[in-house]
């Protein structure tokens, strides 16, 4: 009777299950997001295409902070990123409503995963077309996580999602140390990005957030602060490089 | 009679120089009639952090079971155990979600920090979180252990001398209660471990 109530996503025969196949695929026609974990802090960036030079590229928003201390960017359907933002931020509010604290990054991290495997085994729902980047510092210190359309959840130390995904992690694993501090740790993410963008970069095509914990290294009580870099913090970063 | 003196308490927590000590007595009454002389209202949460409930003894009974299964989902979810404040927080919102058909219980909280600091609160049937830095109070002896504590009460005494003050505090006080009393038990937390000794009282 009801076409949908049974799952869109079933399996294939070979074990796969197509719909979240379809959904990686849609990931990886979005722009290049990077996402680098420093010994101090943690910088995620992603390259801001504007379709037509028409566009107020300046308004585009494609970091968004979750809570205080953690942030999030996409690669994939922005639309399904604005979705999972308010999920995002509703999860972070609740555990602060019981907690009075901001939820650790790994915990953040699960609840969302399990949002979005929800949407890979309920009746007429399609599995979300993004795959996202959440950097956030907890009592553990920098974290930066992978979320999967699946619901895969992988920590790393530094990745790409997108379209230029593979190239830029082959950068990256040349690039990247542990002993790395957050300012050189942007430098190599806009390095990263610049390999994959197509014309030039300026400060307003792409978006980069941070956190660091150089604040709490200072006074214990500290509380790091996610935050987006403004367009002319991006410029003075980007005249070190060109 | 309120249902919060049906069964008889009498709970207090004091700060010392990096330590706290939380006491409670012993007594489970109904009414007049006394129907147990070891009725601890005191539980640990964690290695750092006890938990004392006064009032209706069977949701005192009730919330010790579950704060602890809240606590240990803490502790598999998180992979750490929950520290005094959070934990404090926690007993709060679980307390105020049931605001129009609340616990009879008043909480006291007794805990040492991660860096060592000591840390106790009380708090209402329905949540509403007292923080102190000298001593709380609770129970059908609350009058009677403010009037003690604010007499003998001073900052930074040592785990030993804080033992002294808290029992005499304890006993004093339930001396003047009918519904409490029956002997008493006093934990003192310190960085070292918890040492925890029981009263010999007036047995009425």
């Amino acid at each position: 009777m009801d076409r949908y109530s049974f799952s869109l996503t079933t399996f294939a025969p070979n074990g796969k299950l197509l719909q979240i196949e379809h959904a990686l695929a849609a990931v990886g026609n979005g722009s290049t997001s990077v996402g680098i974990k420093a010994a101090n802090g943690v910088v995620i960036a992603t390259e801001k295409k504007a379709g037509s030079s028409l566009i107020d590229v300046s308004s585009l928003e494609h970091m968004a902070k979750v809570c205080d201390s953690i942030g999030m960017v996409y690669s994939g359907m922005g639309p399904d990123f604005r979705v999972l933002v308010n999920s995002a931020r509703k999860i972070a509010q609740t555990y602060r409503l019981t907690y009075m604290e901001d939820p650790p990054v790994r915990i953040l991290v699960k609840e969302l995963a399990s949002i979005m495997q929800e949407f890979t085994q309920s009746g007429g729902v399609r599995p979300f077309g993004v795959s996202l980047l959440l950097a956030g510092v907890d009592e553990r210190g920098p974290n930066l996580y992978q979320v999967d359309p699946s619901g895969s959840y992988f920590p790393w130390k530094a990745t790409s999602i997108g379209k230029n995904m593979v190239n830029s992690k082959t950068f990256l694993e040349k690039r990247f140390n542990g002993d790395m501090e957050l300012e050189d740790a942007v430098h190599t993410a806009i390095l990263t990005l610049k390999e994959g963008i197509e014309g030039q970069m300026t400060e307003e095509s792409i978006d980069i957030g941070i956190i660091s914990t150089i604040s709490v290294a200072q006074d214990g009580n500290a509380k790091p602060e996610f935050k987006r870099l403004s367009t002319a913090e991006i410029k003075d970063y980007l005249s070190n490089i060109i | 009679m309120s249902i919060m003196e049906y069964n008889g308490s009498a709970v207090v927590a004091m700060v010392g120089k990096n330590c706290v000590a939380i006491a409670t007595d012993k007594r489970l009454g109904q009414r007049a009639l006394t129907v147990d002389m070891g009725f601890e209202k005191v539980a640990p949460v964690t290695d750092n952090i006890y938990i004392g409930l006064a009032g209706l003894a069977t949701d005192v009974m009730t919330l010790h079971d579950r704060f602890r299964m809240r606590v240990n989902l803490y502790k598999h979810r998180e992979e750490r155990t929950i520290e005094p404040k959070t934990f404090s927080n926690m007993v709060s919102h679980m307390l105020y979600e049931r605001r129009f058909g609340p616990y009879f219980v008043e909480p006291v909280i007794a805990g040492l920090e991660k860096n060592g600091q000591p840390f106790i609160c009380s708090m209402d049937l329905i949540g509403c979180i007292n923080y102190a830095d000298d001593f709380v109070v609770a129970g059908t002896a609350a009058d009677n252990l403010f009037g003690m504590c604010e007499s003998l009460w001073e900052p930074d005494l040592g785990p030993e001398e804080l033992f002294e003050t808290v029992s005499q505090a304890m006993l004093n006080a339930v001396d003047r209660d009918s519904m409490s009393g029956w002997g008493a038990v006093v934990h003192i937390l310190t960085p070292e471990g918890v040492i925890t000794r029981e009263l010999k009282g007036r047995m009425d």
